[in-house]
């Protein structure tokens, strides 16, 4: 019986090591019915493109605190583009402690949201939901 | 659809890692596209090594395949690691979380390391492990490593698909006894003492040993002491597999191992077949439901009920 489940790359860029907020969120969407591959800590942008990759995700968050955003997702962008994986392929999101001020910009190179500190996880359940629905295939 | 799959098998062929990634997506998915790549990829499989791992939650099967999956990188051997996580029976999600012990092989472009839940399927494998392997083998890669979920009883599935079977053992974990149950020894092709710096693995090592030697066997099932952690007795279990390997590409065993292999491919996935069919259809037309009802009220026996369900 044809089996699809959304598939999604939970990833913590950079130095920091604080991933609570990142295992919540893989952990809600695991309880949402997701598929959801956890990479652990300190991951650069080359890890984290390869592994989306691998699993072909349809999903890629990233959690970040340590205010490296700016210089590591751009990265993430251009080695998710070296392996043929354009953003619009996948959805992009990220958490974590990301100022206003740079939300626009990174909308701008492909991510769909940005979810601060105190965001419902069922706003990000939702979030992904959606997206997985509108998409031509319907795989949700 | 049928010119798409012929396109994306084709870039898989050449070594184009993207569309061996979403070949896989398709074949695990079970879709009519899964099924019509599997059938262009099967002819070109039957070079890799494909060893499974399987052992009881706590084992130490993620480390033990990170440090042996670097060992054959050392050896210049290329990768395929399927890694295989539990689906949870309630949200039918799953938390795939192997990557996490196998971070330096993760930036090898000779290692493709693919994450797979179980998908309600029992036995410690996914049920689409076989054709996912299979494309790892076409693809190219000389070794197939599948990690299974590790109930460590009654994988038989596990053996039944790879070349060569380790069974991971621990000291002090009761494992000795377990050992002992039908099955996990039936199915292993080399034993694995993990965690052997721990109190008691010699006294583990002595009743396999004892074990073995009952069984008589044609071939002596090595037991091979490691401490993946520390990196300890890698070497030798990389041996102990390219030995199994040779034992059983001689002629007169190579012919009955493959045959065994395919006769329980083909019988698992007709069965799957079968079965999705005749629930496919008695789900719509309600008669499931049905059946199900007059057993649960005792108007009907489970027995008869199967039956009607698999006649009308």
């Amino acid at each position: 019986m044809p089996d699809d489940k959304i598939r999604v790359l939970i990833a913590k860029p950079g130095l920091d090591g604080h991933d609570r907020g990142a295992k919540v969120v893989a952990r809600a969407l695991r309880d949402a019915g997701m598929e959801v591959i956890y990479t652990g800590i300190r991951q650069t942008p080359e890890m984290i493109a390869e592994a989306a990759l691998q699993e072909d995700v349809d999903v890629v968050g990233l959690s970040i605190l340590s205010g490296a955003h700016m210089e590591l997702f751009p990265r993430v962008i251009s080695a998710l583009r070296e392996r043929e994986i354009a953003p619009d392929e996948v959805l992009l999101f990220a958490g974590g402690i990301i100022p206003d001020a740079d939300i626009p910009q990174l909308k701008e190179i492909g991510f769909r949201a940005i979810f601060g500190p105190g965001t419902s996880t069922e706003d990000v359940i939702s979030f992904v939901r959606e997206w997985a629905g509108a998409r031509p295939d319907g795989k949700a | 659809m049928a010119a798409d799959v012929d396109a994306l098998v084709e870039r898989l062929l050449t070594g184009n890692r993207r569309a061996l990634s979403r070949t896989l997506t398709q074949i695990e998915a079970d879709t009519p596209a899964g099924r019509q790549a599997l059938s262009l990829l099967h002819p070109r499989s039957g070079r890799a090594h494909t060893v499974g791992l399987t052992g009881s939650a706590g084992s130490g099967k993620s480390t033990l395949v990170g440090a042996l999956a670097r060992e054959l990188r050392r050896r210049g051997r290329t990768l395929g690691i399927v890694a295989i996580d539990p689906t949870s029976p309630f949200s039918h999600g799953a938390l795939l979380g192997d990557r996490i012990r196998m971070q330096e092989l993760t930036s090898d472009r000779d290692v493709f390391l693919r994450s797979m839940a179980t998908r309600g399927n029992l036995g410690g494998l996914a049920p689409m492990t076989a054709g996912v392997v299979t494309a790892l083998d076409a693809f190219g890669k000389d070794v197939v490593l599948v990690e299974t979920v590790g109930a460590g009883q009654d994988e038989v599935e596990v053996a039944a698909m790879a070349d060569t079977t380790v069974v991971v053992l621990t000291p002090g974990s009761g494992d000795d006894v377990q050992a002992m149950k039908a099955g996990i020894m039936e199915i292993a092709d080399v034993l694995v003492v993990n965690k052997s710096d721990l109190p008691n693995a010699d006294l583990l090592a002595r009743q396999l040993a004892s074990i073995v030697d009952a069984a008589h066997s044609e071939r002596r099932t090595p037991i091979i002491r490691t401490a993946s952690a520390l990196n300890e007795g890698i070497e030798e279990l990389v041996e102990a597999l390219d030995e199994h390997r040779a034992y059983i590409s001689t002629p007169q065993v190579q012919e009955a191992h493959r045959r065994s292999q395919a006769r329980h491919q083909v019988l698992a996935l007709a069965r799957q077949r079968l079965l999705d069919r005749v629930v496919a259809a008695h789900r719509e037309d309600g008669r499931l439901d049905e059946l199900v009802a007059d057993v649960a009220a005792r108007r009907l026996d489970p027995h008869t009920a199967a039956e009607a369900l698999i006649r009308e």
